[in-house]
């Protein structure tokens, strides 16, 4: 009987291996989208320019004193320009400011497509370079922040915001966050 | 003859593969060194299994260039590194640090290994009882 069972710890051993193989692989996250590495942590500086012809430009001063939300956006990106929607019912419903910071875009090319998409956006910074991003951790767009009352990062959203995501994440996280 | 053709020709496509373009390049060539070292050690989060040093992303030039930045504002191979790991977290380093999240990663070749070998013994043990 001993024998028996010292000789199944190998299959066991494996079917444990297969287990924890197979959980991930069928929980429909995606392994790619990493979580962000710098919540709880304060956003970082901003001093962008403005992305529109005789806007303001974004800095860090902007996001303090409410919760907000902060969107990196490109215009040659398609599922951003599926996500401005979204965006606009958050702004509107949840009465929560929007900044976007444009990724890597051409002020020609932001001003037809956001007629286009409609803009959300209090403000839109333009980070030509990409050092914004890279600073915020972000390594594709779009990615959308929230941020608390004090400046602190407390969530980040990879990909765009689906009416699911709003209606799961964000509308309970801003509820939570005005408190 | 076809030997040498053949030979030739494979030997030409066998080149170092990395994605740097000249003109991200270091003047100063130990400067340079230090970023393709510290490039190699950077994965690419577009293409997670490359390195930046390799991967011909948008996102991997950038971050070559803010490696040679880095550099050249005076900061250690480690600091670089931190500056980073400190945005994109402990995914974007190649090699997973030692943590105590992560020895589990670390020790299993090991604890597979020596369990591999404990298992060897103890069957030899059982067939020199047997005899």
């Amino acid at each position: 009987m001993k024998k028996t069972i010292i000789a199944l710890i190998p299959l066991g051993l494996f079917l444990l291996m297969v287990g924890l193989v197979l959980v991930p692989l069928f929980d429909g996250k995606d392994p790619s989208i990493l979580p962000s590495a710098m919540l709880d942590k304060p956003a970082p500086e901003i001093s962008l320019p403005a992305a529109e012809d005789g806007g303001e430009g974004l800095s860090l001063q902007d996001l303090q004193g409410a919760v907000t939300v902060v969107n990196f956006f490109a215009s040659w990106c398609l599922p951003c320009a599926a996500e401005q929607k979204i965006l606009a019912q958050l702004a509107a419903e949840e009465k929560v400011p929007v900044y976007g910071i444009a990724y890597k875009d051409r002020r020609s090319w932001l001003k037809d497509w956001l007629a286009r998409t409609g803009n959300p956006f209090i403000k839109i910074g333009f980070d030509e370079s990409g050092r914004a991003a890279i600073d915020w951790g972000v390594y594709g767009v779009p990615e959308t922040f929230v941020i608390d009352q004090s400046g602190i990062i407390r969530y980040k959203h990879v990909g765009p915001v689906t009416p699911n995501d709003y209606k799961n994440v964000f509308k309970p996280l801003l509820a939570e966050l005005k408190k | 003859m076809k030997f040498w053709i053949v030979l030739a020709l494979s030997l030409m496509f066998a080149v170092p593969v990395f994605a740097v373009m000249p003109d991200e390049m270091l003047k100063d060539p130990a400067e340079e060194a230090r970023a393709r070292v510290i490039s190699k050690q950077l994965r690419c989060l577009v293409c997670q299994g490359e390195d930046i040093d390799e991967s011909g992303a948008d996102l991997a030039a950038d971050l070559r260039l803010l490696v040679r930045e880095r550099i050249t504002a005076g900061d250690s191979n480690e600091e670089v590194l931190a500056f980073i790991q400190s945005r994109y977290g402990d995914y974007v380093l190649m090699n997973p640090p030692v943590k105590s999240t992560t020895a589990l990663l670390w020790a299993t070749p090991l604890l597979a290994l020596g369990g591999g070998v404990a298992m060897v013994v103890f069957y030899h043990r059982q067939q020199r009882r047997k005899r």
